[in-house]
């Protein structure tokens, strides 16, 4: 080869680069994220139920917070919301986090594994254990 | 035709995926088997594409006239379009790679009152430009799927890509930027005649594969929304070479897979092998010093010589008996 040394480096490199994912985790746990509805209210309930399914919160309980921001600040619909009997305010702490009192167990657990920082924090304080 | 041709492969890749998953529910082979392999192929076949290339002699070195050649010290020469030393040829290189400076230097032709006549094109840089970085960002983003815990580099980069905070999940720049430009090397191919007559599926095919790999990607994150701890789960299981398919991921994950590892393993035999060959390009990675060095076919035979001395030695008798001149007497 020509330049064999100088290639050979490059290569080395670039597999360096390539492989970078499969040499960085080793000696690192990797847990699987348990979002944790272990809190005092939940525990209270008779039915557990949320404002919708667990598989539609899962994947877009991001639009629904967003959605009732739009409404409650922008447009002044504060009408609250009915499921089964049971009240929820459209808020992200008077409504979700009265249940979900664990910020750090329930919402931290997976948007941290994901690498998400939602901005609802620069605005909300939230303290563990407060509410 | 090659256009069609290009279209209709991608769109068949997506159809596999589908039916893999949503009708033989495959998850292993296209969760597991086929990234792994895919992977595999992309890097052995990056090396040995790269060390073939490496075993080519390269005779001469190819001066590319982009500025004045190294001359008399009192003449100004352009140091990085014509380096005459390591150093310069290490600093057109950066150029090369980090800003495209070739094709900062493209031209339109075209006729001006029956005259060719030449004008500066910069869309084509500025595309490619875009069209690179925002790549080489969508990329670093994702290692938050594979690295656990995730860096905080990765986190700042996701919120600085998402800073317009628009929607939720934020809008990510970056993948619409690759798409945009994606579709605008697209629109170029096909809306420039001259470039469309060269124009083949081996270059289609990249753009819409790419193009397919963004769109999926943002189909995902924004409409139709896939169970990213289970996504995470698979793909660090990938990295920590476990490799087991949770199920219950969206098909569309499966398809956004799945291209990318076509993608993956198209790459070392394409033009997108440029990653590597832009690094072994004589016309880049040669000093212009071909007047100050001398440089050696490395090919040449061995050639024997019979010099003007050694003639005159072997005949200069025969030569003075003729009346003939000798240098030597």
């Amino acid at each position: 080869m020509y330049n064999g040394s100088k290639i050979i480096i490059g290569l080395i490199i670039f597999l360096a680069i390539a492989t970078f994912p499969f040499y960085s985790n080793i000696g690192k746990s990797a847990g699987v994220p348990m979002p944790d509805t272990n809190t005092p209210v939940i525990n209270g309930l008779d039915k557990k139920e949320c404002v919708a399914s667990a598989e539609y919160m899962k994947k877009e309980h991001m639009k629904v917070l967003d959605e009732w921001r739009d409404e409650v600040v922008r447009e002044g619909k504060r009408d609250v919301i009915n499921v089964g009997g049971r009240v929820f305010e459209k808020s992200l702490q008077n409504g979700c986090m009265q249940c979900h009192s664990n910020k750090s167990r329930f919402c931290d657990e997976c948007h941290s594994y994901a690498g998400v920082k939602p901005y609802c924090w620069d605005c909300h304080h939230f303290k563990e254990g407060r509410i | 035709m090659g256009i069609f041709f290009s279209f209709f492969m991608v769109i068949l890749l997506v159809l596999i995926a589908y039916f893999g998953i949503a009708a033989a529910g495959l998850h292993t082979l296209f969760g597991i088997i086929i990234p792994y392999a895919a992977f595999v192929t992309f890097c052995i076949g990056f090396l040995l594409k790269v060390i073939k290339w490496g075993r080519a002699p390269v005779p001469f070195h190819i001066p590319t006239t982009c500025g004045q050649q190294m001359t008399l010290p009192w003449i100004n020469y352009s140091k990085l379009d014509n380096p005459s030393s390591t150093s310069g040829v290490i600093g057109r290189m950066i150029l090369e790679v980090f800003c495209f400076r070739s094709l900062f230097r493209n031209l339109k032709t075209g006729l001006n009152n029956g005259n060719i006549s030449y004008a500066s094109d910069k869309w084509l840089w500025l595309a490619g430009l875009a069209f690179h970085y925002s790549f080489a960002v969508v990329l670093i983003r994702h290692l938050r799927f594979f690295l656990e815990p995730v860096p905080a580099l990765i986190n700042t980069i996701d919120s600085l890509d998402g800073f317009l905070q628009v929607g939720v999940p934020h809008f990510l720049l970056s993948g619409g930027v690759l798409l945009i430009a994606a579709l605008y090397l697209f629109f170029r191919r096909t809306s420039n005649p001259q470039v469309r007559y060269i124009s083949l599926p081996a270059d289609y095919f990249p753009l819409f594969l790419i193009a397919g790999i963004a769109l999926s990607g943002i189909i995902m994150r924004y409409i139709s929304k896939v169970d990213i701890i289970k996504v995470k789960q698979l793909t660090v299981s990938l990295a920590e070479l476990k490799g087991n398919a949770p199920e219950g991921i969206g098909t569309i994950f499966f398809i956004h897979l799945f291209l990318i590892c076509t993608l993956l393993v198209y790459f070392p035999f394409s033009k997108l092998m440029h990653m590597g060959g832009i690094f072994l390009s004589p016309t880049r990675n040669l000093p212009n010093d071909s007047r100050i060095k001398r440089h050696i076919n490395p090919w040449n035979p061995e050639v024997k010589v019979h010099t003007y001395e050694a003639y005159e030695n072997d005949f200069r008798e025969k030569m003075k008996g003729a009346g003939i001149p000798v240098e030597k007497e």
